[in-house]
């Protein structure tokens, strides 16, 4: 037999002020199964608190019911209350009689009545809760961090300084991202290079930190605190621990005319190769597809030439299995191309500047590589076609970006300061040259942006157009600019020689592949999504991983960094603890009825079910049953309402207890 | 402005379903801010909408409710990722079984509310409750109740066809 206590708070006047509580106090305690019943001025207050323990051992309860605000707002203080007193959390529920009653109506005897069946409700639903141990799952305090850029970089680092093992894994042969392919940095103008390369050897020789470049992510099993991460190491070709660096092997190979992707396809590279000469890891990767040797079976010339014997023409892809505890995803970006349509993508391309097709149209990052003193052209502005100096240099902002017709509504974020930055390179390698730029708005709030946009037509004579081009041609050796400069309401047409354009940054191509292994969600764009916008930015909505950088939402360098150390101390939290505390709100299997149809398996989205196989003493197979593991399950229910066999139940949302609260009715 | 309040003939009994992290915090919302609504509806609060068995709606309407309905996150905005999808089929499906039996389906309302939208959980419990209101109490199902001995058990045949057409 049950004996309910049932505590009706007046919350100052919010409540009393229409919900008549004594008359709800002197009805909850004729209800069966109630005990004792009371109203109270403010019961999540310390003596409300106590009034409800001191209660609770006085009148031997051994269910409470709150009848107060919103669930969301204290259930865990009155549980925790309860717990004070000796009673199982769980077998506390609150009856919202504030945000669902006392303010959403005047009338007070409605709210009264209606404030009365509420507690009616949960009286009976109490009194089928059951007693439910708190989960702990121990912690792997070891951390997954995939895609190495400068937010991925930044949050291994400071992982591996806290003293815990990080396993960074990069898609492509080097760490580096985006930042390792940038010249010079708004606000400061300092080479990216040189200061982000000392970060990569930091990495490379991080004694906390195994790095897997050439890798991907295969496969993701287990839950916060308990993931199998299965790695691909994909073939290099080379042995990673037989080479040293030596590049000999680059300087043989016959096959020197493959564009570099790194510097946009503007240099060449061989088909061993590394990036860019300050990769690491410092280890060249054979392109498979381009060398002679896998092409033809014929070369070998960089077997040969290898000192150490590193190459390895017979190396197979690798499967790695990494115990972690917490992952940070760190994947980035990439930029819209303007060529095409893409196939099954919003994105529409843009034929009214050529659809890819004029040479001395370059985008962002391609000027980057021309401006870099390591890249391609020693740092000159030369144009791709024939290699001249631009003396006339159109810059195109919001390409892509905050346009709906071209398939993308958000603004791209780093465009503006870029391409100012852009403007500011030029103008110092170009003394005579004039750069014009289009422009919807500056956006440029951030420390010292507005001063450095301003410095940009200030003092380095940037023309700063407000308008759009509508349309870009091929012309002779120029490239005629047609736009409008909305300001001054004219048509204008500029005779450029290279045109450069702040193309959208959207995230990498399969970033809801690698987001559906992970089981974390992703908006239409498939930038993932944060758990909320304002108060939990770092941390998706699974538990256990965390974002940073641009892979969730456009940013800018310190915004990406701010936001790894961000997601890193979350790291470390989970990490400070050895075991893990969680809700015990999760599934579990009547094996008994269970008909081993596996629809509960079907529709869970965490893949907490698995198929357990029942045997006698003999060990003869009984049958195959569901099995719900406790710390994958989220508690979401949907197996529940799936299985047709009513044999897995959610804890804390039970038939029984919800069934008694339509009864209540 | 309730105060000249009209009093009705008929109050309907409405249940909602909601799951806790959008709807039921859409309406907290609503009575953080004040807005008034009808005091017909009774919520009862699912993790998500993706736990919401169909019986339960034949079980309120058994009970005696005259109107039902079922909120949950917007489509894509699920707390668990899809439950609101696997809802949403498995609610199509049901739909056509109580059209079927004879419910009149304007007594049920499938809506997403989410946790921005006090304003909107407002409107949606507003109209409900008119139209049902209009509607008159709800007999049919309780009848078939009657004649047929429906005992509510969770696992009959009818629904066992429901079930695997889902
Ligand atoms: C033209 C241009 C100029 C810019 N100039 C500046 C500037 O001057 N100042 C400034 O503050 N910001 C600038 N930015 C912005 C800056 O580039 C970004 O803020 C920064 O690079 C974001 O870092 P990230 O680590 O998040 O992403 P990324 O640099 O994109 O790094 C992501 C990494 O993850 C890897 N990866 C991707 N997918 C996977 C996968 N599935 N598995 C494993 N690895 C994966 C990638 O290979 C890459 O190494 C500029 C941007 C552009 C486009
Ligand atoms: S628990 Fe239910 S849905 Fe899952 S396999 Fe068993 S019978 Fe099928
Ligand atoms: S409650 Fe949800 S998360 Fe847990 S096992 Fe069932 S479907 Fe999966
Ligand atoms: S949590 Fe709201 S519908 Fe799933």
């Amino acid at each position: 037999m049950s004996r309910i206590g049932v505590f009706i708070c007046h919350c100052g006047e919010n409540i009393s002020r229409t919900v008549d509580v004594e008359q709800v106090a002197a009805q909850a305690a004729l209800m069966p199964g109630v005990a004792f019943a009371v109203d109270y001025k403010y019961m999540c207050s310390d003596p409300g608190q106590n009034l409800v323990k001191n209660a609770i051992t006085e009148h031997r309860l051994t269910h409470v019911v709150v009848a107060a605000c919103s669930p969301r707002m204290h259930e865990r203080t009155f549980r925790k209350a309860v717990e004070q007193a000796g009673l199982n959390p769980f077998l506390c529920e609150m009856a919202n009689i504030r945000e669902h009653c006392s303010w959403v109506h005047e009338d007070r005897e409605e709210a009264t009545d209606k404030a009365i069946e509420i507690v009616g409700m949960l009286v009976e639903r109490v009194k089928k809760n059951r007693v439910l141990p708190t989960i702990t799952v121990p912690v792997t305090k070891r951390a997954l961090v995939i895609g190495g850029g400068i937010a991925g970089i930044q949050a291994a680092l400071d992982i591996a300084d806290a003293g815990h093992q990080v396993v960074l894994v990069e898609r492509e042969p080097s760490i580096g991202g985006h930042m390792a392919q940038l010249s010079e940095t708004f606000p400061t103008l300092d080479c990216s290079q040189c200061i982000m390369t000392p970060k990569m050897v930091d990495v490379a020789n991080h004694p906390n930190i195994t790095l897997h470049t050439y890798s991907e992510i295969e496969q993701v099993d287990g839950y916060i605190g308990n993931f199998q991460i299965t790695v691909r190491k994909k073939a290099r070709s080379v042995d990673e621990h037989k080479c040293t660096g030596c590049g000999v092997c680059m300087t043989k190979c016959p096959q020197k005319k493959i564009p570099n992707s790194f510097d946009c396809n503007l240099g060449t590279r061989t088909a061993i190769y590394v990036p860019f000469p300050q990769a690491v890891p410092n280890v060249p990767v054979i392109d498979r597809e381009n060398c002679t040797m896998f092409k033809s079976g014929k070369c070998g010339v960089c077997q040969k030439a290898c000192g150490p014997g590193a190459v390895d023409f017979e190396q197979q892809d690798q499967l790695i299995v990494e115990p972690v505890g917490a992952i940070v995803v760190s994947t980035g970006f990439e930029l819209y191309r303007i060529t095409e349509k893409t196939k099954g993508s919003p994105i529409k391309g843009y034929g009214e500047f050529g659809h890819g097709k004029i040479p001395d149209v370059i985008d962002g990052m391609t000027f980057e590589r021309l401006a870099s003193a390591s890249g391609p052209t020693g740092g000159k502005i030369q144009r791709p076609s024939d290699g001249k100096e631009p003396k006339q240099v159109v810059f195109i902002q919001c390409v892509g970006s905050r346009s709906r017709e071209k398939g993308i509504s958000y603004c791209s974020k780093v465009c503006c300061m870029y391409t100012a930055k852009h403007t500011m390179l030029y103008h110092h390698k170009v003394h005579d040259g004039q750069a014009y730029v289009f422009f919807m708005d500056a956006r440029v709030p951030g420390k010292s942006y507005d001063e450095f946009w301003r410095r940009a037509i200030e003092d380095e004579e940037a023309v700063y157009i407000r308008g759009m081009v509508s349309r870009l041609y091929q012309k002779g050796d120029k490239i005629v600019v047609m736009g409008s400069d909305i300001s001054v309401g004219v048509q204008v047409e500029i005779e450029a020689d290279l045109v450069v354009l702040a193309t959208a940054v959207q995230p990498q191509k399969g970033a809801d592949l690698l987001a559906q292994k992970l089981g974390i969600s992703y908006d239409k764009y498939n930038f993932y999504s944060e758990a909320h916008a304002k108060l939990r930015p770092v941390e998706c909505a699974t538990a256990g991983i965390y974002l940073a950088g641009a892979c969730q939402g456009p940013k800018d360098i310190p915004d990406t960094v701010s936001q790894a150390s961000a997601a890193a101390a979350k790291v470390m939290t989970l990490f400070a603890k050895d075991k893990l505390e969680r809700e015990p709100i999760v599934a579990r299997v009547k094996e008994s009825g269970c008909v081993g149809c596996f629809a509960c398996k079907k529709v869970c989205a965490y893949g907490a079910i698995e198929e357990k196989e029942i045997r006698d003493r003999q060990g003869n197979l009984v049958k195959v049953v569901a099995y719900v593991n406790p710390g994958v399950c989220a508690g979401c229910g949907t197996c529940q309402a799936t299985c047709p066999s009513k044999s897995v139940e959610l804890d804390g949302y039970t038939d029984e207890q919800i069934v008694a609260m339509i009864e209540a009715l | 402005m309730h105060s000249e309040k009209p009093k009705h003939d008929f109050e309907p009994k409405i249940i909602a379903f909601v799951c806790t992290w959008c709807t039921y915090a859409g309406a907290d919302l609503a009575g953080t801010s004040r807005m008034q609504y009808p005091s017909n509806v009774r919520v009862l609060k699912f993790p998500c909408t993706g736990r919401i068995d169909p019986v339960f709606i034949l079980k309120a309407f058994q009970q005696g409710a005259d109107g039902i309905l079922v909120s949950g996150c917007h489509p894509g905005d699920c707390h668990y990722i899809a439950g609101n999808y696997h809802a949403r089929r498995r609610f199509a499906v049901f739909r056509k079984l109580l059209e079927f039996i004879g419910v009149d389906l304007n007594r049920i309302q499938f809506s997403w509310v989410s946790a921005a939208e006090g304003g909107k959980w407002v409107e949606v419990v507003t109209d409900l409750t008119e139209r049902v209101r209009a509607m008159g109490p709800m007999v049919e199902f309780k009848d078939l109740v009657l004649e047929e001995q429906w005992s509510g058990n969770l696992n009959n045949p009818e629904l066992q066809a429901v079930y695997e057409a889902m």
